[in-house]
This record gives C-alpha cells, structure tokens and sequence, in this order.
C-alpha cells in the first residue's frame, strides 16, 4: 500500500478544440507527467490552464488523449473510457472556496465522505479540522468565515477524502502574503504524509518561489517549458511568459556576432548603436532577438562605471521617475526605454528626476533572449 | 361554500402534480445545452400569452370523445374527460405549467455554477447533488413556484369554464360560482366569494414575500 501510494504518477494527453462566436477559437494540446509533490502549472491568463484541470477532473472532456494516475485511468479516448468526475477521487480547489453556503463548516467538510461509518468519519474530519486549525469554526456558515478561513475549509473539504490526485487553481490568489504562506505550509505536511500528485495553477511568480518544487509554463494552449522554477522562468524562451514572469524590459535587436570564444553573442538593440553582450542562444548573426531583462537587474551609474564584471554599460537619461509603494520605477531613455526599479533610499542618494542623465549597467546573465 | 373547497382540491392537486413533474422538467430546462432548448421553453411559456379560451378550446377537443386522450380515456374507464374533475386537473396542470416551471427554472439558473462542480468533484452524482445542493440553494424559488401555481390555479376561469363547464361539486370552481352570481344578480353572494378568493390570495402571496425574505437572508448574507 505504501510503496503504491509513493508511486502516484499523474500523466496526461489532451487534445481540445473550441470553437466559440464570443472568443477566438482556442486549442489545447498538452502531453506531461508529474511525479508526487507540487508541480507549479505557470502561464498568462489565457494559456489553457483552468481549461487542463477541468479536464483532468472531467468537467471539460478533451476530444482526444488518455489521463491516468499511474495504472488508474481516467479518460482514454483510444478506449473510449471516461470516468465521469464523481467517481474519479480527484481533489479540486477552484480560485473561489464554492463553500456549500447552506451548510456549516464541518457539514462542507463531511460532504465528500458521507459514504463512511460514522466513526470513521468522524475521526477524519476531526484529523483533518485540526490539521488545518478549523476546530473553533466547525458550527459556522460559510458567510461567517473570512477568505482565508474558507479557503482552508474548502482545502480541508478536499483532501478529507483522500483523493489520488489534487488539482488547486489559483487558489490562494486573493489572500495576503502571511496567509498564503501559511496555507502552503499546511498543504506541504499534509502531502508529506501522502504523497499524491498536485498540480497548482498559478500566474503570480512569487506564489512560484514559495511552492516551486517543480514547474510548467504553458502559453496558448501549449506547453512551452517545464523543469525547476529557476531554469525555466529566469530564463523564458517565450516572450508572452516573459512577460507573465516579470521582465519589464523586452528590447527588439539584432544578432552581430557570435562569439563561442567569449560565450556571448553581441547584440544592438534598435534604437542604439550601443552593443550588448547577451549568453550564447539559438541565433545566428543578423538575426531579430527579443531580449528580456529584468527592471529590478539593472544597475544605475551617476558615472561611467570601470572595472567591473559587467560588460554592458549603456548611458541613458531620465524620462520619469514614478513610485508604486515601496519601489521607485524610473523609466530611462538609453536608445530603447528601459524600465528600471530601484529602492526609495537609492532613488534618494540617485537625486533621480527627469533630465537626470546617468548609466545603465546590465550583466550579461541578466538579458535572455526569448522567441 | 362547496365551490371553494373544490376550488383548493383543485389547486392542491395541480400543484402537487406539478411540482413532480416540473421539477424534472425545470433542471432539463436550467442545465441542458441542447440548442433547441429554446423550442421547449416557448412552449411551456405559450399559456402565459395564449387566451385561456384557446387553450380552453383545444383541451376540450383533446379531452372529448373525438380527442386522442378523450378516446383513450373512454377505451379504459367508459366515459370521457371534458366536464369532469379529471378532465379540469388536466387543464390545470397544462394552463399552470409555466407559473411551476418559470420560478424553478431562474432559481436553479442562479446557483453558483462552481457549487455543482464542487459536489460532483466530491463524489456526489446528480441525484446526490440536486437533493443536497440544488434543491436547498433553490428554496426560495420552489417556494414561489408552490405558491404561484396553487394561487393561480384557484383564480383559473376560462380554461375551466371551456373545459368543465358549470357543474355544481365537479367543475363548478370558486370562480365560476362568482360568475354565476354574477349572472343571476346575486351580488351579495358574489361579492362573499369575491372577497374570500382576493383575501386569500393576498395572504398566499404575503407568504411567499415574506418566506422568500427570510430564506434569502440566511443564506445569501455575505
């Protein structure tokens, strides 16, 4: 049983067409598989995303795949199997709670397991409701909880049936940080102890930080990139996860050189003569590249800069200096505009302002080229 | 007042068939994506604009010795349905349908389409679901169906005059006898049931206001 239950794999392949008068015509196309644990499900509104869990969970049938967990499987259109969604032991978190609102807290939880002893059940909602500190709210309606409390309800509610698979869309999207990180940490002993498949839908990067054990990106239907956070959002091949994964800066150039000696390329951006050092891509001289860079990876200069690592120092002049709670976004003319973030104290000691004139300075692992 | 008792037999009965077989029939209506669902819900909207006299007309050639319903019904027990009791519920149910259906259909269409997925996510097959999700969120509404229908059921004229005609302990419903009156220049008389039957309908519609508050209240506080 033990050596089962660590060897959950969840493997999926889904074809969808749809055709709609209101949107424009969308294709799902996806073919993974995830291991037990937390795989982060990335992408921009749009991708697919919502749409592949509703698949999984048999709320959407895909016109042509097989969805399995491990030898359990879930749809096969080959064999024309599909498991409607009641019978499939899923867990389901959407973006909202979707607390039965005329029941109590502990009814919302007791709500999937009804088929059980009384016993039996009892002493899992009791497990579960302490797990997930809900003991004091059992008797309450769903009207009464706070957001926080209801998610976690809603979390209790779900994995109180033991599913073989959980599937979270955003589901913690409209909380506070504390709270968030609160949550994931009791989804995390949860899992510990059972070891299934989650796959945790989000676009919001820093929720990809706290959680990131693995992760995918998809765009438009797709599935672009998966592997460790790290690899694959700091250095997006797509230009739309670029900007879905916070590079503010999306520069058009073009290849001049390549230099396997050095392992950079030297790219001009447009609007500048000024060449750059980017890593070595697929790209040939006197290819277009889009180059993405973060705002908060750029340094500001009041002079030229010497003796540095970084090979890419750029001079610029301040267009606007704007502040959006506690980061100064100054926006600076260097050829193309780049979109810079720096602290209040910087700005400060800066004196930054508009006609302010000054140097940028990019390392060369700070600028990705993307598709 | 016989009329009177006969008149709630009536609107008890008509609601309680209703009740059975609109429910089935609003879920159909609420949740199918059948594109010609919009055929259906004409149809059962129609008595809404029709003149009960043509409904009226029809039901009574359906009902008589001729109409395929009469003769099944002469085939089996040996007398037809126009002017009787049963051949009146009938009507009813039919010139009812849309004031059972219409309420159940917008109250179910209300529910947070998320809850349902919710349920089934959990295990719950629709039967499971309707009884413990649709059918407790759509109170209200199986409550102003319930009272919409009994209430205008019991106000029926031209369907049951077309239909049962003017018999005094079958088909001779509160309405009628107000009509008879009326013709007779009983107008004390008249006016008695008149007064009872506009009371009556008050206090039903009172209800459903009130009831309908007091469930909202509880549920859909946020």
């Amino acid at each position: 049983m033990a050596l089962e239950l660590t060897s959950q794999i969840l493997s999926v392949r889904a074809r969808l067409k749809r055709t709609s008068a209101l949107s424009p015509a969308f294709q799902l196309d996806v073919d993974f598989s995830i291991p037990p644990g937390i795989t982060i499900l990335f992408g921009p509104s749009g991708a697919g995303k919502s749409t592949l869990l509703d698949c999984i969970a048999g709320l959407v049938p895909p016109n042509e795949g097989r969805i399995a967990i491990s030898d359990e499987v879930l749809f096969d259109s080959a064999a024309i199997k599909n498991i409607p969604t009641q019978d499939r032991r899923l867990g389901y978190l959407f973006q909202s709670p979707a607390l039965f609102p005329h029941l109590t807290a502990k009814q919302n939880v007791q709500y999937g397991i009804s088929h059980l002893q009384n016993a039996e059940r009892e002493k899992a909602v009791s497990e579960i409701l302490k797990l997930f500190r809900l003991e004091n709210l059992v008797s309450r309606k769903p009207a009464e909880l706070s957001g926080g409390e209801a998610q976690r309800v809603a979390l209790a509610r779900a994995l109180v049936t033991n599913p073989i698979a959980l599937l979270l869309d955003e589901p913690l999207s409209g909380l506070d940080a504390e709270l968030k990180n609160s949550i994931i940490a009791d989804l995390r002993a949860w899992n510990a102890a059972h070891q299934i498949p989650i796959l945790y839908v989000t676009h919001d990067r820093a929720e990809v930080d706290a959680l990131g054990e693995r992760v995918i990106t998809m765009d438009q239907g797709k599935i672009a990139q998966q592997g460790i956070p790290r690899e694959v959002l700091d250095a997006p091949r797509k230009e739309r996860l670029a900007l879905a994964s916070g590079f503010e800066n999306l520069l058009q150039g073009v290849v001049k050189e390549v230099s396997l000696y050095d392992g950079v390329m030297r790219v001009t951006l447009n609007g500048s003569s000024a060449m750059i050092e980017v890593p070595l891509g697929f790209a040939h001289p006197g290819d277009s590249v889009r180059v993405a860079i973060r705002a908060g990876d750029i340094l500001l200069a009041l002079e030229r800069p010497s003796g540095l690592s970084a090979r890419n120092i750029l001079q610029g002049t301040v267009q606007s200096v704007e502040q959006r709670s506690a980061t100064i976004i100054c926006k600076v003319q260097a050829g193309p505009l780049f979109e810079v973030h720096v602290t209040l104290g910087a700005a400060r000691t800066l004196n930054l302002h508009p006609g302010r004139e000054l140097w940028l300075v990019l390392k060369t692992y700070s600028c990705h080229i993307v598709e | 007042m016989p009329e009177l008792f006969l008149s709630f037999q009536l609107a008890f009965l008509v609601t309680v068939i209703l009740l059975v077989f609109a429910t089935p029939l609003a879920y159909w209506l609420a949740f199918s994506r059948w594109r010609a669902k919009f055929l259906i819900e004409a149809v059962v909207a129609l008595p809404l604009v029709l003149p009960p006299t043509v409904l009226g007309f029809y039901l009574l050639i359906a009902l008589g010795p001729r109409g395929p319903l009469g003769k099944l019904w002469l085939a089996l027990f040996g007398h037809t349905l126009a002017f009787t009791f049963t051949g009146l519920v009938i009507a009813s149910v039919l010139y009812s349908l849309p004031f059972c259906v219409q309420p159940l259909v917008a109250s179910f269409e209300r529910l947070d389409p998320k809850l349902l997925d919710a349920s089934r996510v959990l295990g719950a097959d629709s039967w499971r679901t309707f009884r413990k999700i649709i059918l407790p969120l759509s109170l209200p509404g199986v409550i102003t169906a319930i009272v919409l229908t009994f209430a205008h059921t019991l106000g029926e004229f031209g369907v049951v005059l077309m239909v049962g005609g003017n018999l005094p302990g079958i088909t001779r419903t509160v309405s009628i006898a107000i009509y008879d009156r009326v013709q007779s220049i009983e107008y004390a008389a008249a006016n008695q049931l008149a007064l009872t039957l506009l009371a009556i309908s008050f206090i039903l519609l009172a209800l459903v206001y009130g009831l309908n508050r007091r469930v909202g209240v509880r549920w859909l506080s946020n």
